[in-house]
């Protein structure tokens, strides 16, 4: 137990390490989805979109869960590109003839992505309160949101690691990625309410996991417990059965890239 | 001469998608040598050293090292073991001192351990000035020490090499084989791969020659130069309707093992040129038989690999005219 620790603590801090020498990325991984999101579309929106359909005092405050979730979305389907360059240039490899336990490299992972996530939606949260957006249901909330958002990081993050042991280049590894991001964020209630949607979407909008993390959120940071609640007890029971597909389905195709 | 045994392989197969990578490959590694496994791309070397490191699974047959099951018991194995994967399995943001602290951290080190070893390692493979520089600022070579330094992190029993000196100057090429060498001294079994003739003939204590996944030579270089039968005279003669002629009378002549006839002339494999040359020059001019050309050389590896292989290393198509 005491090296397992030892092997994880270490290949996490090579993750802290790698982002810490990347100054630009890791500018632009924090600071991308809420400069792009929440300050332009949030303000450029402000007026086109209509209160009565977002049910929020502003398109911000509206759109504030929208850009928590889809950064969990990004965060998550990226989390294994970095396997996938060690799979390329042989460096898992070297990791794997290493006596560590094979869940070791992997459990890395994961901690490193929730652990940035999760800083990354504070500071979304941060600055959409400079934009006067408070949750409603506070401290207690944002751990509710926080946690909401690490259950859904860990699916996404198992189907990308998944996708870096499975695929035969990088190349078709971004390709996935880039066609399955965007349909998946104007195929939730990200940026606009089920209910104003066109049929079609939003009845397909209703089978994505994003929806359902949104539609909780949501509440949390607009409305209060009472309107929360029900969603956010719904979500946890989506989301571990999401996660539990997920893992599976990761866990097959990290066997028989390693096995 | 009976030598411990470091590693014992058995009847080892491995098939991807039905193309048998490594087909029913036997031999035995020695305590404290250097084992080569010599041959072309794709022949099956990396696939058995990757078995042998536990990263890959036979389908058929068993290796065992030092004892231990390289399946069943891969944990204890890995223990053992140090590997040198090919230069690029190296992480450009870290510094050559942070990957060798990963590896203590992965090795299960105690940070005692670890911060005494390091300056160590680093010390014997010459990279202290370079130490805190990230891994992108390495050359070649520098990137090469530091996967020997890795390899050596866990103080192992065997190390294994990818081809070590694949794409690498010269100078490096020394340097590296140098550090082979010194590990030897030091009481480590090495194993490792190339497609370098030369690299196999002067490092390498004992060679497997691989070729379609299986083992197609196997011995000390020497005896299998030795093997071949001789040293070799090549004749290059002008007149090509002689050459039958010359060659009735040099078989009959003193110290001549076997002559073939080639295209341009006659191969003749001698057992002791200063008594066979002079006769065989002889025989030339007493048959008015013009030679353009004579070359003379001992057996060198890439003969011992047409022979045994029916092509050379660099050929990707077997040679149509070969036995």
């Amino acid at each position: 137990m005491k090296e397992y620790w030892q092997e994880i603590r270490a290949l996490t801090m090579r993750w802290v390490r790698r982002l810490s020498r990347e100054k630009f990325s890791m500018l632009f991984t924090l600071v991308q989805p809420m400069l792009f999101w929440l300050i332009f579309f949030g303000n450029l929106f402000q007026r086109a979109a209509d209160m009565q359909v977002t049910q929020a005092s502003s398109y911000i405050s509206f759109l504030t869960a929208g850009v928590i979730v889809m950064t969990v979305l990004n965060n998550g389907l990226a989390g294994g590109v970095d396997l996938l360059f060690d799979k390329e240039n042989g460096f898992l490899e070297r990791l794997m003839s290493t006596p560590i336990h094979r869940t070791s490299v992997i459990l890395s992972r994961f901690i490193f992505v929730m652990t940035i996530t999760s800083l990354q939606v504070l500071v979304i949260l941060g600055v959409a309160w400079l934009f006067g957006v408070q949750p409603v249901t506070g401290l207690l909330g944002v751990a509710t949101i926080l946690f909401i958002g690490m259950m859904f990081g860990v699916g996404l993050t198992a189907i990308s690691m998944a996708m870096a042991f499975s695929v035969k280049s990088h190349g078709d590894f971004f390709s996935v990625l880039g066609f399955l991001s965007l349909p998946m964020i104007f195929l939730s209630s990200a940026l606009v309410p089920l209910a104003a949607m066109p049929g079609w979407m939003g009845f397909l909008a209703q089978f994505n996991p994003m929806t359902w993390a949104i539609d909780a959120v949501r509440p949390l940071i607009l409305h209060g417990w009472a309107e929360a609640l029900p969603h956010v007890v719904m979500v946890i029971g989506v989301m571990v059965l999401f996660d539990a597909l997920c893992l599976y389905g990761g866990a097959r195709a990290f066997r028989r890239a390693i096995g | 001469m009976s030598r411990a045994v470091a590693i014992e392989v058995s009847h080892l197969g491995k098939t991807y998608d039905k193309v048998r990578a490594v087909d029913d490959l036997s031999f035995q590694v020695y305590a404290g040598e250097i084992f080569g496994l010599l041959g072309p791309n794709g022949a099956g070397k990396s696939t058995t050293l990757r078995i042998l490191i536990t990263l890959l699974h036979p389908t058929s047959g068993s290796a065992t090292i030092l004892g231990m099951d390289s399946v069943k018991e891969a944990d204890r194995v890995r223990k053992t073991i140090g590997y040198v994967p090919q230069e690029r399995a190296i992480d450009r943001f870290l510094t050559g001192r942070e990957h060798l602290e990963l590896l203590a951290d992965l090795y299960h080190l105690s940070p005692e351990d670890a911060s005494r070893r390091i300056p160590q390692l680093l010390k014997l493979v010459e990279l202290e000035q370079q130490a805190d520089r990230p891994a992108k600022t390495y050359s070649g070579g520098m990137k090469r020490k530091l996967d020997i330094a890795c390899g050596l992190l866990p103080d192992p029993k065997i190390l294994f090499l990818d081809e070590p000196t694949l794409g690498l100057d010269v100078q490096s090429r020394l340097r590296i084989w140098d550090h082979v060498r010194a590990m030897r001294e030091r009481g480590i079994t090495v194993v490792m791969t190339t497609n370098y003739l030369d690299e196999a003939d002067q490092l390498c204590d004992r060679i497997a020659i691989i070729d379609g996944g299986r083992i197609k030579a196997l011995g000390a270089p020497n005896e299998l130069k030795v093997g071949l039968g001789g040293d070799l005279v090549s004749l290059t003669v002008r007149e090509h309707d002689r050459v039958e002629l010359l060659a009735a009378a040099v078989k009959n002549l003193p110290a001549i093992r076997a002559v073939t006839t080639t295209p341009t002339g006659l191969d003749i494999r001698v057992d002791s040129p200063e008594k066979a040359l002079p006769a065989i020059l002889d025989a030339a001019n007493r048959l008015t038989c013009q030679l353009e050309f004579i070359d003379y050389h001992r057996p060198r590896l890439d003969d011992v690999f047409i022979a045994h292989t029916g092509r050379s290393i660099k050929d990707d198509q077997p040679k149509a005219e070969s036995p």
